[in-house]
């Protein structure tokens, strides 16, 4: 079986560090970096991951739309 | 690779000026996704209150128009009835909707305008600095309420939803929060209905959104989340409390 492909793009630059997207995902994939972004605040990072599996609710709830998810399926 | 979630096409530009964990955000992306999936970009016509969510014509790439304070029901009206085949709809906030902007509000539902509101209830006016609003829960302290609103003083919060369902004219009325991926996506579907029943001429559709004022609240984006879960829920219940199936003619 192939693996599904999958990818996070995350724009730090407009992330806050609200945190919600870190709350919500399942996997517990996503944790707020040490670095600053231009706006001034820590940002997200994909900290585990093999863990996440692109369900895209980080992407849902974020509500500065950082997160965009992409999954192939074959 | 197919999106499992990627910005929608409408929202020209998601570089938001809300504070960290607003959810003024999250409602403007649901519109735009609404926009999006119902192909509305070109007649889509959104008409601004003041408050927070000002700057949506910055963001979304349809036209808009911005109204007086409170007034966004009153210039709705007129621009739906000039221009029937133009889907209308006002983004608003408590301050703007239930406090100044009341006696508009209620008239224009009550009349049954073919529009769509988009109601931001985050309990307190965010962009003037944290005043009490009419949504305002009792015992909160606002700038206006230092010791916290009290129902012998400053009555009681009004629920908009409730309220509106009451009016023969309203098509459908429901509240919403974005605060869990359950309550958001139930978010998605009732403003994407509210949009689709002004496509079918139904009338008059309202959808109040709780949401989080962090920076008011003087709140960490996550305490507020909870404040939506916890402290508003229990006085503004989710849910659907009017819909009508039929359009309002004779
Ligand atoms: C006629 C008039 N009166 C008062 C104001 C000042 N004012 C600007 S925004 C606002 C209230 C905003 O609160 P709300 O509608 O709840 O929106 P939020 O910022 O919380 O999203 C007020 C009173 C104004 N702009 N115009
Ligand atoms: S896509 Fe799902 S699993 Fe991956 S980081 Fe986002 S919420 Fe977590
Ligand atoms: S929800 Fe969005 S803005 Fe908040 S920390 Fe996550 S990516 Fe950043
Ligand atoms: S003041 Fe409140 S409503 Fe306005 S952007 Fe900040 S958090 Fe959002």
């Amino acid at each position: 079986m192939k693996k599904t492909e999958k990818k996070l793009t995350i724009h730090k630059e407009r992330c806050k560090g609200c945190q919600i997207c870190v709350l919500y995902c399942p996997k517990k994939a996503l944790s707020i970096g040490e670095k600053l972004n231009k706006l001034g605040y820590r940002y997200v990072v994909l900290s585990k991951e093999d863990a996440c599996t692109a369900c895209g609710i980080c992407a849902e709830m974020c509500p500065d739309v950082v997160i965009e998810v992409w999954r192939d399926n074959e | 690779m197919k999106a499992v979630y990627k910005k929608p096409e409408v929202l020209k530009n998601p570089c938001f000026h809300f504070c960290p964990g607003c959810h003024h955000g999250t409602v403007h992306k649901l519109v735009a996704e609404a926009i999006d999936s119902l192909n509305l970009k070109d007649s889509a016509l959104a008409v601004i209150g003041v408050g927070c969510g000002v700057f949506l014509y910055d963001y979304l790439d349809v036209d808009s128009l911005e109204a007086p304070h409170g007034r966004g029901l009153a210039v709705a009206t007129g621009v739906k009835r000039v221009r029937p085949e133009r889907i209308v709809f006002t983004y608003q906030g408590d301050g703007d909707l239930a406090s100044i902007g009341m006696a508009e509000s209620v008239h224009a539902a009550n009349r049954g305008e073919n529009v769509t509101v988009i109601f931001v209830n985050n309990t307190i006016y965010g962009m003037t600095g944290g005043q009490m609003a009419p949504t305002t829960l009792l015992g909160q302290v606002t700038t206006t309420s230092p010791y916290g609103r009290e129902f012998h003083r400053d009555g009681y919060p009004i629920r908009m939803a409730e309220m509106l369902a009451t009016l023969e004219g309203v098509a459908l009325s429901a509240r919403v929060s974005v605060c869990t991926p359950k309550y958001l996506f139930d978010a998605k579907k009732i403003i994407k209905k509210a949009f689709e029943m002004q496509l079918d001429n139904m009338g008059f559709t309202f959808v109040e959104v709780l949401s989080s004022c962090p920076t008011n609240w003087n709140m960490s984006s996550m305490d507020a989340l909870n404040r939506v879960k916890e402290e508003m829920i229990p006085f503004f219940p989710l849910g659907v409390f009017k819909e009508r199936k039929m359009p309002d003619v004779l």
